[in-house]
């Protein structure tokens, strides 16, 4: 009896782990024996097709090469950025900035213009329709990972982009947390733990300490614009110099060769961490370079952005005030940890042989789904107490900065201020919130500009407006303000420096719908069309059977009255329309199609004797 | 004292520092953000609260010093920024150390490597005459005891402050 009265509609939605990565991305569930990858790699890249249909994943990554104009990759890097702030990007990355963009980036790609969110939104969605065929079910809810050194905005970015894709971010977790969880080092014994990860753009390191399930987050650091991109590009201008003076020509306008090019370097630098030398070998046209590079050349080259990841490395041990002797072992997460150079400078620093038994490009979403388990309910021993990268505070009198939250503070923290009035009548106090280590207001991040209006006039001093500042569990800023006194929630208006609003992600996500709507009839219509020209073209062939020509005039008749219906159909927006009109002439043609298939099967039955 | 409570310990100033931490933990496990992310918005809130101030809480009472100066703080004593007078000579002599290795003097190089020493030393001390205070605190509540701690605060931050100048200055020049 009980067995047929199981209710599959109450089983729990399962929460998706998603590393949404720089260059390629991965989504990942929790299953009864540990958490698994759920699809292939998404490559990180979105285009906009000829037909203004967007794409992501691996075919994306085709058209880097054919449609470079509307292809982009590595969007990861301006994610929650300003202008201003990725000028250095620009001189590297094949972007197109649309004049205008103030607070938010703009991108153009082909004739449609995205945010870094909607971009992002893209692959995610992609990740999401490859969760969804392999489990069978809707996937809603998701655990992205991000670089532990993100800000506040970028963290923001990222969470937009989840909502735009049709996903509640339950948690935004740090991907070296994420790594440490998926290595369940916590199981063998505990201790101190230090995770270096080198991405495709981000470097982080974070030393934890494991006791009893508990993965405690001691402090933080790194560098969110440092990683296999950057050795991409510096081979990628040694090639370009070496074809310019080769070939007589700059081709680094060229952002098809340049794409091309791009995809010969990362194969060579792959190869150079099992063998040593490889070749960087591109074919364009008739055109031919090809260079070798020998470790000891690659070596040399990547040095100086191997010694950038050490400064943060030893940073980060003294802030979580432990010894290198103290610690117990080193785990390597992200693809650019597979070059030796970078396993023997860490090995060097940490004095021990890091770890590397699990595949460096899945470990952040394995830990992704382990933490969606932990939501979830169905991992119960573990938890994972994170800090906040950065320092949060506020602009003080003099362009000052003063430290409210200091950085390696456990999350969810929080901090009150209390805000008065400076000057008789005064109506609003503007509080100017900042993210950053440095004393002047100049040298920090700008996150937020609230404003704390409608104060009752009254004389300077006596308004009393509590405010507090609170990071969550995301390391994502949540400010709340009361009025003293009156015991009510005091209203303000939020301005974020970079980054949507709230009401711009909900107009994005409506439009969203609307876009997918559309994209899906026009598709739809697309598809028709080809049905359409394959019976169309089988007719005409069949009008020249001799079976056409024994129908009935009345027959022949039909036949062509369908046809031109079709065809009028065929312009029409409506494929509802054209596919009725298929139907209409397939059944005006059956007794066509009927002699036709007689007269090959009495042939084929007569067999060899016509053919002798 | 609510960091106390927090963690649901009595107000003492010597604490045990695995028992706090074991505190921290099961709490940790019981009220974080994590074991409500399917709760109701009030479960939320509530438990982002409670995990703040926990948070808060360990932070500020692992540490001797920090405990110390949250004790008094609450105790309605605050912490003096005045130098303290017994070390008004040394803080002078270390001045005149700093000007010379400044002035190009490399043999105060010498001088502020023991100086380093002797502040080194200091703290030490400092630290566990901090540690049989407490105890005394903890037993008598007697507040001319406090007033011993506060004044042991103060004399220790001023050597911490003088100890990270003179780290600073022998790193610029060891750079160099």
């Amino acid at each position: 009896m009980s067995t047929l009265q199981i209710d599959f509609g109450h089983a729990k939605p399962r929460i998706v782990g998603i590393d949404l990565g720089t260059t390629n991305s991965l989504v990942a569930v929790m299953d009864l024996t540990g958490p698994r990858i759920l699809s292939g790699i998404v490559p990180s890249v979105v285009s906009v097709t000829e037909f203004g249909e967007v794409i992501a994943g691996a075919e994306a990554r085709e058209m880097l090469i054919t449609h470079p104009e509307r292809t982009v990759y590595s969007v990861k890097r301006l994610m929650g950025r300003g202008v201003g702030d990725v000028q250095d990007e620009l001189k590297l990355f094949p972007f197109h900035i649309v004049e205008g963009s103030e607070s938010v980036l703009k991108l153009q790609l082909g004739d449609k213009v995205m945010t870094p969110p909607e971009v992002s939104a893209y692959v995610l969605r992609k990740l999401k329709e490859d969760a969804e065929e392999v489990l069978g079910a809707d996937v809603t809810q998701a655990v992205i990972t991000v670089p532990a050194y993100f800000n506040d905005a970028q963290r923001q970015a990222t969470k937009d982009a989840g909502r735009i894709a049709g996903l509640e971010v339950l948690r935004l977790v740090n991907e070296p947390t994420a790594a440490a969880l998926a290595y369940g080092l916590d199981k063998r014994k505990g201790g101190l733990v230090a995770v270096y990860d080198l991405g495709g753009g981000t470097f982080d390191i974070s030393i934890l300490r494991l006791h009893d399930g508990i993965f405690e987050v001691l402090a933080t650091n790194g560098d969110t614009h440092l990683g296999g991109d950057d050795i991409d590009n510096l081979l990628l201008n040694i090639a370009l110099e070496d074809i310019h003076s080769e070939w007589g020509e700059d081709v680094s306008g060229n952002a098809g060769l340049v794409q091309l090019l791009r995809r010969a370097v990362i194969q060579a630098k792959e190869a150079l961490s099992f063998a040593p030398s490889a070749t960087i070998d591109l074919e364009y046209g008739p055109r031919k370079y090809q260079r070798e590079i020998d470790v000891q050349l690659f070596n040399r080259l990547i040095e100086p952005i191997v010694e950038r990841t050490l400064g943060p490395c030893r940073n980060c041990i003294k802030d979580a005030g432990v010894t290198v002797e103290q610690l117990n072992e080193v785990v390597m997460v992200g693809g650019s940890t597979r070059i030796p150079l970078v396993r023997s400078a860490v090995e060097r620093l940490f004095r021990k042989r890091p770890h590397t038994e699990l595949n460096p490009d899945e470990v952040v979403a394995l830990g992704a789904a382990v933490q969606a388990g932990i939501l979830g309910g169905e991992v119960e021993d573990k938890l994972l107490l994170d800090v906040t990268p950065l320092s949060l505070g506020i602009e003080t009198m003099g362009g000052l900065m003063s430290k409210l939250i200091h950085r390696n503070s456990t999350i969810p923290a929080s901090e009150t201020e209390l805000f008065t009035t400076a000057v008789d009548g005064q109506t609003n106090v503007l509080i100017h919130v900042l993210q950053g280590e440095r004393e002047l207001v100049k040298d920090c991040r700008s996150l937020a500009r609230f404003d704390l209006k409608d104060i009752d006039p009254m004389i300077a001093g006596m308004a009393r407006v509590q405010v507090r500042f609170l990071i969550d569990a995301n390391g994502i800023l949540n400010v709340t303000a009361k009025d003293l006194r009156t015991g009510k929630e005091h209203s303000m208006d939020v301005k974020p420096s970079y980054g949507l609003t709230d009401d711009q992600v909900e107009a994005m996500i409506l439009e969203s719908y609307d876009k997918a709507e559309e994209d899906f009839k026009e598709r739809q219509v697309r598809e028709a069309r080809v049905e359409a020209d394959a019976i169309l073209g089988a007719i005409d062939k069949a009008k020249e059977d001799e079976a056409y020509d024994a129908l009935a005039e009345e027959e022949r008749e039909a036949i062509d009255r369908s046809i031109n219906e079709l065809r009028l159909a065929y312009h029409s927006d409506d494929h509802i329309l054209i596919r009725d009109q298929i139907e209409k002439l397939n059944q005006a043609t059956m007794a066509l199609a009927e002699a036709i298939m007689n007269a090959a099967v009495g042939k084929a039955l007569k067999g060899t004797n016509i053919n002798a | 004292m609510r960091f106390y409570e927090a963690l649901g310990l009595e107000p003492k100033l010597a604490l045990d520092p695995d028992d706090l931490k074991k505190r921290f933990y099961d709490r940790s496990r019981q009220w974080h953000p994590d074991r409500f992310s399917r709760g109701s918005a009030d479960e939320k809130q509530k438990s982002e609260e409670m995990t703040s101030m926990l948070n808060d809480a360990f932070r500020t009472l692992r540490e001797p010093v920090s405990r110390a100066e949250y004790f008094l703080r609450e105790s309605g004593l605050e912490l003096s920024k005045d130098a303290p007078p017994e070390l008004l000579e040394e803080v002078f002599e270390l001045n005149m150390t700093l000007e010379e290795l400044r002035g190009g003097d490399e043999s105060a190089r010498e001088q502020l490597a023991s100086a380093q020493e002797r502040f080194t030393s200091m703290l030490g001390e400092a630290d566990a005459s901090l540690a049989g205070l407490f105890g005394r605190y903890d037993e008598t509540s007697d507040k001319a005891v406090l007033d011993q701690i506060r004044a042991t605060l103060n004399r220790r931050k001023y050597i911490s402050n003088l100890l990270r100048d003179v780290e600073k200055e022998l790193n610029v020049h060891s750079a160099n």
